[in-house]
C-alpha cells in the first residue's frame, strides 16, 4: 500500500464515514431483525436522538448548558402541527414551516440569551421555555393546549407513503436521523465546528485568536435549535400528536441526560445516550411504579464511574480518534 | 511610520488608577520592551491595545486607524497577536490543532496551508516532535513555546508578548532571543519582559512605566544610564 493510501485511511474524514455509515447501516439492519415492538421504539429513538444531536452541538461542542431547548423542540412541532392542522398543508411544507419556525425562534432567544453566560444563561434559557410553554397553553384555542391535538392518518402522507405504515415510519425516522448525524459529522469536522471546540475549550484565548465568539455561539444555537425543531416537527408528523408536554421543563431536561449518558462532545453519544435511557426507563417500568428512582440512581451511578458518558468511555479506552 | 499609537489612555479599577494618561507610540519594525516593577499596570496597557481589556478613556491608533471602540477579535484580525502572561492554550487539544487554530482565521487557509503554516511555526520554536502531544501535557516552558507558535503563525504585523520568557529554560531563552531577532525582519514587536539580558540584548527602545505612567523611554543604554530609572526598577535587581 502507498504511504498516500495509508495516510487516506486513517484520515479523519474517512474513518468518519466509516463509522457514521456503520451506524447507519446498522440501524437499517435492525429493522429487519427486531419484533416490531422494538422496531417501534428505535424509529421514536431515532427521532428523539435528533433532538440530542441538536443539543450536544451547543452542550457538547460549545460548551453552552442551556435549559430551554423544549422551546425549540416545540417551535419546530407546532410549525408543522398548526400548519398541518390548521391550513391543510401537506407533511412537506408542514416539515418546512416547522424547521422555519425552530430556526427563527432559536435565532431571537439566541441574540437575547446570550447576552448571559454560565448561569444566568442557564436561567435565561428556562425562563424563555417557561414563557413558550405558558404561550401555548394561553393560545388554546388554537394549540388545544395541554390536551393537544391528533394529525389524522389521512393526512400524514409524504410522497405517496404512508406515515403510519410502521415501516415507513421507520425509514423516515432513519433518514432524518442519518441526513442530522451527516450534518453533525460534516460541521464538527469543519473549520466551523473546530472553533466552537475551541470556544468551548477556552474562550478567552479564541477571542484572542481573532475569532468573534459571539458571532459562533450564535450559530451554534440556531443549528442546535434547528436540529432540535427538525426532531420536534418530524415526532408530530410520525407519531400523529402535538401537545403541550413536549414543551415543558422535562424535555429541556431530557436531552441533558442523554448527552450526559451517551458521552457530550461525541457524534455517537446523542444516539447511545438517546438508547440507554428509553430502554433505563422502559425496563425499570415493567417492574416498579418506581421507575424513575432506578433510572435516577443508575444516572448517578454512571456520572460518577464514567463522567464523559458512555461515548467518553469508547473514546478513552478503545477509539481515541472517536469525533 | 508610526504603527501603533495611544493618546490619553487610562484605565481605572474602582479608585485604583492601573494605567494613567499614556501616550505612546511605537514605529513599524521596532522591537520595544515595555518593563517596569510588579504592578506598573504593564499587562493592564497591553490589554487595552488588543482590546482584551476595555479602556477607561484615551485613545488608540493603529495604522492611522482609531481602533478604541473596536472588539477583539477585529483588531487581532488588523494583524496584532497577543501571547497572555498567564499561558492560555488550548489544554484538551493537541499542539498542532492549537497553533492551526491561529492559523485557519488567515486568508487562504487551505487544510494543506495550515498544516505547512503550522509546521513552520512549531519548528520556529522547536515543538516539531510534540504535534501529537495535548498541549496540557506539555511542560510549562513547552506550553509557553506553543503559546509563542500560535502568535508566529499568525504572520502578526505587531507581536505583543507578555513575559515570554517566563519559565523557559536558559538554552530555551538564548533561542527566543534569536528568534526575535529574526522575526523583526517584518514584524514589530511590543516585549514586556523581567529578563533584563534579553530586554537589553534584543529590544531597541524601551519604555519604562512605573505606577500606570511612564517614567521613562530611550535606548537600552539611555535607560541604564537614567537615574529615576536606577531607583524605581533596576536598582532593586
Ligand atoms: N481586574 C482587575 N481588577 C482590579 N485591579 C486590577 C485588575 N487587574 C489589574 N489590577 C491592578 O492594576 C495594577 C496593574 O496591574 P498589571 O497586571 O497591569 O501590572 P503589571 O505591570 O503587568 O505587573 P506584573 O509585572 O506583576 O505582571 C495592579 O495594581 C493590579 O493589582
Ligand atoms: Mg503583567
Amino acid at each position: 500500500m502507498t504511504p498516500g493510501g495509508h495516510s487516506f485511511l486513517s484520515s479523519a474524514p474517512f474513518r468518519s464515514v466509516l463509522l457514521h455509515g456503520s451506524i447507519v447501516l446498522l440501524l437499517a439492519l435492525l429493522f429487519g431483525v427486531l419484533p416490531e415492538y422494538h422496531s417501534g421504539n428505535l424509529a421514536r429513538i431515532m427521532v428523539l436522538a435528533v433532538y440530542a444531536m441538536g443539543y450536544n452541538v451547543l452542550f457538547g461542542y460549545t460548551g453552552l448548558l442551556s435549559l430551554g431547548h423544549a422551546l425549540f423542540f416545540a417551535a419546530g412541532m407546532y410549525g408543522l402541527g398548526l400548519t398541518m392542522y390548521w391550513l391543510d398543508a401537506s407533511p412537506a411544507p408542514g416539515m418546512l414551516a416547522g424547521l422555519i419556525s425552530a430556526l427563527v425562534v432559536s435565532a431571537i432567544i439566541g441574540s437575547l440569551a446570550l447576552r448571559t453566560t454560565g448561569v444566568a444563561f442557564m436561567i435565561v434559557t428556562l425562563m424563555f421555555a417557561q414563557a413558550g410553554f405558558l404561550t401555548i397553553l394561553l393560545l388554546g384555542e388554537y394549540t388545544r393546549g395541554d390536551e393537544g391535538f391528533v394529525l389524522q392518518q389521512a393526512d400524514r402522507v409524504l410522497f405517496g407513503f404512508d406515515l403510519t405504515q410502521p415501516a415507513v415510519r421507520y425509514a423516515s425516522a432513519l433518514m432524518l436521523f442519518s441526513l442530522c448525524l451527516a450534518l453533525v459529522a460534516v460541521l464538527v469536522q469543519s473549520r466551523f465546528g473546530k472553533t466552537l471546540v475551541a470556544i468551548r475549550e477556552n474562550e478567552e484565548r479564541a477571542r484572542m485568536l481573532g475569532y468573534d465568539v459571539l458571532r459562533h455561539k450564535w450559530l451554534a444555537v440556531i443549528v442546535s435549535g434547528t436540529l432540535s425543531g427538525a426532531s420536534g416537527a418530524a415526532y408530530a408528523l410520525l407519531f400523529g400528536y402535538a401537545g403541550a408536554t413536549f414543551a415543558t421543563v422535562q424535555y429541556s431536561i431530557f436531552p441533558l441526560l442523554w448527552v450526559l449518558l451517551g458521552g457530550a462532545g461525541t457524534t455517537i453519544g446523542p444516539l447511545i445516550g438517546t438508547v440507554f435511557m428509553f430502554y433505563l426507563i422502559d425496563i425499570s417500568s415493567q417492574f416498579t411504579s418506581a421507575y424513575l428512582l432506578i433510572a435516577g440512581i443508575i444516572l448517578i451511578l454512571l456520572t460518577l464511574f464514567a463522567p464523559q458518558g458512555l461515548a467518553g468511555v469508547i473514546r478513552k479506552r478503545l477509539i481515541p480518534w472517536l469525533p | 511610520m508610526t504603527l501603533l499609537a495611544t493618546q490619553g489612555l487610562s484605565k481605572h479599577y474602582a479608585g485604583l488608577q492601573a494605567v494613567e494618561s499614556v501616550d505612546f507610540a511605537l514605529q513599524e519594525g521596532e522591537i520595544r520592551a515595555l518593563i517596569g516593577p510588579n504592578g506598573a499596570g504593564k499587562s493592564t496597557f497591553v490589554g487595552m491595545l488588543c482590546g482584551r481589556i476595555p479602556s477607561s478613556a484615551g485613545q488608540v491608533t493603529f495604522d492611522g486607524r482609531d481602533i478604541t471602540a473596536m472588539p477583539a477579535h477585529q483588531r487581532i484580525s488588523l494583524g496584532m497577536a497577543y501571547t497572555f502572561q498567564i499561558t492560555s492554550v488550548f489544554a484538551r487539544l493537541d499542539v498542532h490543532e492549537n497553533v492551526a487554530l491561529a492559523a485557519r482565521r488567515l486568508p487562504d487557509s487551505s487544510p494543506q496551508r495550515v498544516r505547512r503554516r503550522v509546521m513552520e511555526a512549531l519548528e520556529q520554536v522547536g515543538l516539531q516532535d510534540r504535534t501529537d502531544t495535548l498541549a496540557g501535557d506539555l511542560s510549562y516552558g513547552h506550553q509557553r513555546l506553543l503559546e509563542i507558535a500560535m502568535g508566529l503563525v499568525q504572520s502578526p504585523r505587531l507581536f505583543i508578548l507578555d513575559e515570554p520568557t517566563q519559565g523557559l529554560a536558559e538554552s530555551e531563552i538564548e533561542s527566543f532571543k534569536n528568534l526575535i531577532k529574526r522575526l523583526s525582519s517584518h514584524t514589530t514587536i511590543l516585549l514586556i519582559e523581567h529578563n533584563m539580558d534579553v530586554v537589553m540584548q534584543t529590544a531597541q527602545r524601551i519604555t519604562v512605566l512605573n505606577f500606570g505612567q511612564i517614567l521613562a523611554e530611550g535606548s537600552p543604554s539611555e535607560i541604564r544610564a537614567n537615574d529615576a530609572v536606577q531607583s524605581a526598577y533596576l536598582g532593586s535587581g
